[in-house]
């Protein structure tokens, strides 16, 4: 039952979905699939809240190492539910300026705005940035000529990174720009790379992408494949 | 001589409205005649909101095409009205803030005493033109919206983002490469749109997933009844069982990233299911699978499956489900929670298998800097070549999705992985004759040949 019943309600989700692709009479049942998706993500998102609050409630309890970042998770994420929940600070909707809750809650000036836009957005911007150090040294590692295929690598990079940027332009800006040759140009060469040799790699993983989802849909559908309910064999 | 200057002014102003009068009916005569025979009808087989609106051809060699309008429909009039209506009053009412306000002014009033006090004629005046207010055109009047422009050549143009079930009437405009345009030319009879019970344009689309869904299922049947298939070694998967077995011996845990992404994707379902492989290998290893999700339900399948896959392999005592935890549904967030725990951790193995975007990077960067073995799966192409650097194996984009398939070894399930390749071979057979035809058409101009072309582009590939 505990199997039987999931795979059922996949099979049946599953089927009216690809049947509203090509029936149009259908096509409110794809709609109402996603929308009871929806509505089963928001009840997890309970779910999800009950779990970050026992993990660190747990860690506080028994004195874990770090117990204290989890006392400002908890902390943070009170404050941040309180503010929001009870639209604390919000301005009134000036169409409504006598009712105090009125306003929208992420409103140009509220508290859960500030919070958004002082504390979330520079925390996040944060991490973002590192992505570029990342980039740096996965470039070092990556682009050391060990073998053929690295060399290959190395020099296509040097090409795109190259005709993308000034000093490509003025190394080869002595081809004419309207002779045989202009397709030397790093900024052309870099151009022709990415239009003819990556797209094409890129075409050949997406076709093979389209086809992986279509083969593990169908599996899935059919209850072949049924790992992901903890029931592989 | 002032009689002479006026006799001459009213020739000179005789002449110029002769010679406007010659321009404006020289002007009316050069225009094109409208369309005759304007008629409009559902388009069949489709998907509804769409109308064929057809008119005899107008013979004129200046024509430079033909506008197409179609009638708005009660809603969109009332939604036009009341933008009109507002936007009147608002100038009306601004008008005479300004003019009361200078009123005041010039009484001595000081300006912003001016501007508080010029509000309720602001508002007077306001509500007054909003009252006075009325539409351009009269009631019953059909009022048309630009719904295209067609070729000189075209005598048909099918009008989409129609509301079904809708009455609509049309209208045809010839004009000219003057400018000159025709007067509209109307339906007789309005129409309306409605959804086909098949949408023809996805026939190819419905026969190419008939086809790929039939070989796969042959080669489960195939496979079922005993045959047997090579498939090819992947060297990612061989390394799962090499990493969970290196955590074990290491005595640290494994990571096992599911992606971002809700269990709405198919990236995530199919992560889940790898994710219950690798568990099984881990439960026989006695190996810790530590599991940080950004999604609820994913947190709630992956307990599913983990739980399942401790039980098939024996040892559902070990089953820890705080193992396997919601983390945040935001990206640098997860991110962040997840770099710390491994600098903090050290696990010995990480899997990174389901959708990933910028965090791919920083991610197994990490991993890389603490020496784990990490085995990534994706099907971005934008972030294989992050995971390509940065991990020791990477399934690539159908590999990926091979994977649970490929590490369950069950026929069944290796017969549909042959299907997948027999499907390969169609879309190879289908590029290669494309390639061709548009070579040969480009060659020889064959207007067949790129005709066929186009089908292949537009139809077969393009719904």
């Amino acid at each position: 039952m505990r199997r039987t019943v999931p795979l059922w309600i996949t099979a049946i989700a599953g089927v009216a979905l690809v049947i509203s692709a090509f029936l149009p009479a259908t096509r409110g049942w794809g709609e109402d699939v996603a929308t009871w998706f929806s509505i089963l993500a928001a009840v997890a998102f309970v779910l999800g809240g009950g779990n970050l609050l026992k993990v660190h409630l747990r860690k506080i309890s028994d004195r874990q190492s770090g117990w204290g970042y989890s006392s400002i998770v908890l902390a943070c994420f009170f404050a941040t539910l309180w503010v929001g929940l009870f639209k604390v600070g919000v301005h009134p909707n000036p169409k409504y300026p006598d009712v105090a809750y009125s306003g929208q809650t992420q409103g140009i000036g509220s508290p859960f705005w500030w919070l958004y836009e002082y504390a979330f957005k520079p925390l996040t911007s944060t991490m973002f940035a590192m992505l570029a150090f990342y980039v740096a040294s996965a470039a070092f590692r990556a682009f050391r000529a060990k073998n053929v295929e690295a060399v290959l690598l190395l020099g296509t990079a040097f090409i795109i990174l190259l005709g993308r940027t000034f000093a490509g332009v003025v190394l080869t800006g002595w081809i004419p720009a309207d002779g045989a040759f202009a397709g030397l140009r790093l900024e052309n060469l870099s151009v022709y790379v990415m239009q003819v040799f990556n797209t094409a790699g890129n075409r050949a993983i997406i076709i093979g992408i389209a086809l992986g989802i279509a083969s593990t849909s169908l599996k899935i559908l059919l209850g072949i494949d049924r790992s992901y309910l903890g029931s592989g064999d | 001589m002032n009689g002479s200057t006026g006799s001459l002014r009213h020739r000179m102003a005789t002449s110029l409205c002769g010679l406007a009068v010659v321009v404006s009916a020289g002007t009316a005569l050069a225009a094109p005649p409208a369309p005759t025979d304007v008629r409009a009808a559902d388009v069949g087989f489709d998907a509804g909101s769409r109308i064929r609106v057809e008119w005899n051809a107008v013979a004129d060699s200046n024509l430079a095409g033909y506008s197409v309008f179609r009638s708005l429909t009660p809603g969109e009039i009332a939604a036009a009205d009341r933008d009109s209506r507002v936007a009147f009053a608002t100038a009306a009412s601004e008008a005479a803030r300004k003019a009361r306000a200078a009123e005041l002014v010039a009484e001595g009033v000081a300006p912003e005493d001016a501007d508080r006090q010029a509000e309720q004629a602001a508002v007077e005046a306001g509500a007054a033109a909003s009252r006075e207010w009325r539409p351009e055109t009269a009631e019953g009047e059909i009022r048309w919206t630009l719904a295209g422009v067609a070729d000189p050549v075209d005598t048909t143009f099918d009008v989409d983002k129609l509301e079904d079930a809708e009455a609509y009437s049309f209208g045809v405009q010839a004009f000219d490469r003057d400018g000159a345009k025709s007067p509209i030319a109307a339906t007789t009879a309005p129409a309306s749109s409605e959804a086909s019970a098949f949408d023809a344009k996805r026939l190819p689309l419905f026969l190419m997933l008939a086809l790929l869904c039939g070989t796969v299922l042959l080669f489960i049947s195939i496979a079922r009844r005993g045959k047997p298939l090579k498939i090819r070694t992947i060297a990612g998967l061989a390394a799962v069982e090499e990493a969970v077995g290196r955590a074990t011996e290491m005595g640290r845990s494994v990571l096992y990233i599911n992606g971002i992404q809700d269990m709405d994707d198919l990236q995530t379902v199919a992560g889940v299911n790898i994710l219950g492989r690798v568990a099984k290998i881990a439960a026989e290893y006695d190996a810790r699978v530590e599991v940080p999700t950004s999604r609820s339900l994913v947190m709630t399948a992956a307990r599913e499956t983990v739980q399942g896959s401790y039980l098939s392999a024996g040892r559902s005592d070990n089953y820890n489900p705080d193992l396997i935890y919601y983390v945040t549904d935001e990206q640098f967030g997860f991110v962040a929670y997840v770099s710390g725990m491994m600098v903090r951790e050290k696990p010995a193995a990480c899997f990174y298998m389901g959708a990933f975007f910028a965090e791919s990077l920083i991610l197994a960067e990490t991993g890389n800097s603490i020496g784990a073995i990490q085995i990534a799966g994706t099907a971005m192409p934008s972030q294989l070549p992050f995971f390509v650097a940065a991990c020791d194996y990477t399934l690539i984009g159908e590999e990926f999705f091979a994977a649970s398939a490929y590490l369950s070894g069950q026929p069944d399930q290796l017969g549909s992985l042959k299907g997948q390749d027999m499907g390969k071979l169609l879309v190879g057979a289908i590029l290669l004759i494309g390639v061709a035809m548009a070579t040969v058409a480009a060659v020889t101009n064959s207007e067949t040949i790129s005709a066929g072309v186009s089908f292949l582009k537009n139809t077969l590939l393009g719904t």
